[in-house]
């Protein structure tokens, strides 16, 4: 286990200095950002005095080796167009994200697993051909649609539900939540839905797939006929067998919420990492780019280590294999 | 004969394809007596296992019973609605499936599974389940049972995952277990000892079994009586010793005269020419007759039920010619 332990450690490292030289070379090759700072007139004297300080004529190693430093500490430096720090601007929008992306992971599980489960055991129900129906809607349909779709029908149409921001938000330390007011939680709906959606139809299609092997095993069988009832099969014995496939899904598909929760964000107009991604790019505002690419090899980093201890809990049969290496 | 504690009459069991009705198990009827046990060979598809499978009412569909009915101490269970019918499952009936190595859920500890099985049929607790499960691995003969009860079934043999196996099927005290090959899946040195330790613990707990195996040494050895099937019918049942040294059935004599022995005097193994026919072209009349070398006229015409010859019953022309020439 602490073998498994230390060897997932350097891997992490491995990608993540990886990522850092990408991003690093993003400096190098999307222009001059001086350009973008300073207005049409501004006097060559200036522009060389901005360039020092913000260190762009240091030789290429001394730049290279300030910008790793400063990204163990996660400091990236200060945002060309809105002159904040990085990390700052980052620590502001990344609540948003996370609660905006969990909250569309658990709509994904809470409704993609039982479905996924009742279509596998019902495979003829008319229910079921109404879920998968659902499913085919939900993998075929593009996301910025979707969103359109449900804020036309339930913020222009019912005028039940908000079309864009986050509502009011709590501060609980530098973390701004919209988990604990009413309009908070009205505003989450919507673009959690959206960006769920495609996750949901995904996990149910799997679970519906998984289920549909499980079933046929021997052990399955020899519940039957051991008399356990039904609830205890499909659930228990079943349901289990088929979460480690299910699991690696859902870990990267968290990923990606997090990572590309641009479009819905943008739809939306979600204060999250994914807006201000977008309106970095326009600003070709390097330091956010690069701390965003890096912020976003660390979640999936995180997440699939995370998965492998889910692994671990689920399935003995790895533990022995973890522990045998 | 004690009364049967199951009891099977006309059972028939068909498979709906798209070109047809196939007929897996077709008009077979027997007995199981209290305590005994019942072996049932054939060759692969001769129906042995369709009918385990349907006494348990465990058939996949579009599998079904069509006809006859089975009776488990008298009361009808073939028609019953799926929950009463679970309740029988494990409780009354219990299976031991051919392959231990998939029989059991990998990811649950041994001891859950038979916690689980012993709760599902007996109001106990979870503390008075867990000394039981204890005391069923120590009976199916698992060493130091209070620690392996917490082991995964990966963590077993295959020997020792087919004992937890029967402790499973035994964990409710059933009347009637059946075992569907219990033995095929496991290396030759361990098939005896299975053998042995199925047979023990039901002669001590007074359980009946139907044993479906295609080793006739294991009948031979194990079973009180026989059931020879052949093509979804059963060609002849009796006792075991006069069905094994004085078969009547021409299939039967096939089978047993191509058991080896290490003999040095015994003639050349026999065997029977041919092939089992396929479900969808079982042939008319008696559907061993074109591998029959006995074969008579009405063969191909008629099909032969059973009629008793001594202990037996034994579903050939031949001896019910030979009854009838006899003048009895």
């Amino acid at each position: 286990m602490l073998a498994f332990a230390i060897r997932r450690v350097i891997e992490a490292a491995v990608v993540m200095l990886t990522v850092a030289l990408l991003a690093f070379v993003l400096f190098r090759f999307v222009g001059d950002p001086v350009n973008q700072m300073v207005g049409q007139d501004t006097p060559l004297e200036d522009r060389i005095r901005i360039r020092q300080e913000l260190g762009l004529d240091d030789p290429v190693p001394v730049q290279l080796g300030r910008f790793l430093w400063g990204a163990v500490r996660f400091d990236f430096g200060i945002s060309y167009q809105v002159k904040q720090p990085v990390a700052a601007l980052i620590a502001e929008r990344f609540p948003a994200t996370i609660e905006l992306a969990l909250a569309a992971a658990v709509f994904a599980v809470v409704l993609g697993i039982p479905m996924g489960v009742y279509t596998g055991i019902h495979r003829d129900s008319w229910l079921s051909k109404i879920f998968l129906t659902i499913s085919l809607i939900g993998i075929s349909l593009p996301t910025f649609l979707i969103g359109i779709l449900l804020i036309y029908l339930f913020a222009v149409k019912l005028g039940v539900l908000p079309s864009f921001g986050r509502g009011e938000v709590v501060a609980i330390g530098f973390w701004r939540t919209g988990l604990l007011t009413a309009s908070g939680l009205k505003a989450l709906i919507l673009p959690a839905i959206t960006l769920g959606l495609f996750q949901m139809t995904l996990v149910t299609r799997l679970v519906r797939s998984e289920m549909l092997e499980v079933l046929r095993t021997d052990y399955i069988r020899f519940a039957r006929a051991r008399g356990l009832a039904s609830r205890a099969i499909h659930f228990g014995h079943a349901l289990k067998n088929t979460l480690v496939p299910v699991i690696t899904i859902i870990g990267l598909q968290v990923g990606a919420l997090i990572a590309f929760a641009i479009i819905t964000e943008t739809v939306f107009q979600w204060p999250g990492m994914g807006l201000l991604f977008i309106q970095s790019v326009q600003n070709a505002d390097i330091p956010v780019m690069a701390a965003y690419l890096m912020m976003v090899a660390l979640l999936f980093v995180l997440i699939n280590f995370i998965v492998d201890l889910l692994y671990v809990a689920v399935d003995p049969r790895i533990r022995i294999l973890g522990g045998a290496s | 004969m004690t009364r049967p504690v199951l009891s099977v009459r006309g059972l028939r069991v068909e498979f709906p394809t798209r070109k047809g009705v196939l007929v897996a198990v077709d008009d077979i009827s027997f007995d199981i007596a209290e305590g005994e046990v019942l072996g049932v060979v054939g060759e692969s598809g001769a129906g042995k296992s369709m009918t385990g499978s349907a006494v348990i009412g465990l058939i996949e569909p579009p599998g079904r019973i069509a006809g006859g009915e089975v009776r488990l101490d008298g009361r009808r269970i073939d028609n019953l609605p799926y929950e009463e019918m679970r309740r029988i499952r494990g409780r009354r009936i219990g299976m031991i499936f051919q392959d231990p190595l998939t029989s059991l859920n990998p990811l649950y500890r041994i001891g859950d599974q038979i916690v689980e099985t012993i709760r599902a049929h007996a109001p106990v607790g979870e503390k008075a389940a867990r000394q039981r499960a204890i005391a069923l691995l120590g009976d199916v003969g698992i060493q130091g049972a209070e620690a392996r009860i917490d082991s995964y079934p990966h963590q077993f043999s295959g020997g020792m995952r087919q004992r937890v196996v029967i402790a499973l099927a035994l964990a409710a005290d059933p009347e009637l277990v059946i075992a569907d090959e219990p033995t095929t899946a496991l290396d030759v040195s361990i098939q005896a000892q299975i053998i042995q330790l199925l047979k023990r613990l039901c002669r001590e707990r007074g359980t009946a079994v139907m044993l479906i195996t295609h080793d006739m040494g294991v009948i031979a050895e194990t079973a009180d009586r026989v059931a020879v099937m052949y093509a979804g019918r059963i060609a002849e049942i009796g006792p075991v010793r006069d069905v094994v040294q004085s078969p009547h059935h021409p299939y039967t004599k096939g089978l047993m005269g191509s058991i080896p022995t290490l003999d040095a005097n015994a003639p050349r193994l026999m065997q029977i020419p041919g092939a089992m026919p396929r479900l969808n072209a079982i042939p008319k009349g008696c559907a061993f007759h074109p591998r029959c070398m006995e074969a008579l006229g009405r063969c191909w015409q008629d099909r032969p039920e059973p009629a008793a010859i001594g202990r037996s019953e034994v579903a050939c022309w031949l001896t019910a010619g030979a009854v009838a020439g006899a003048g009895r």
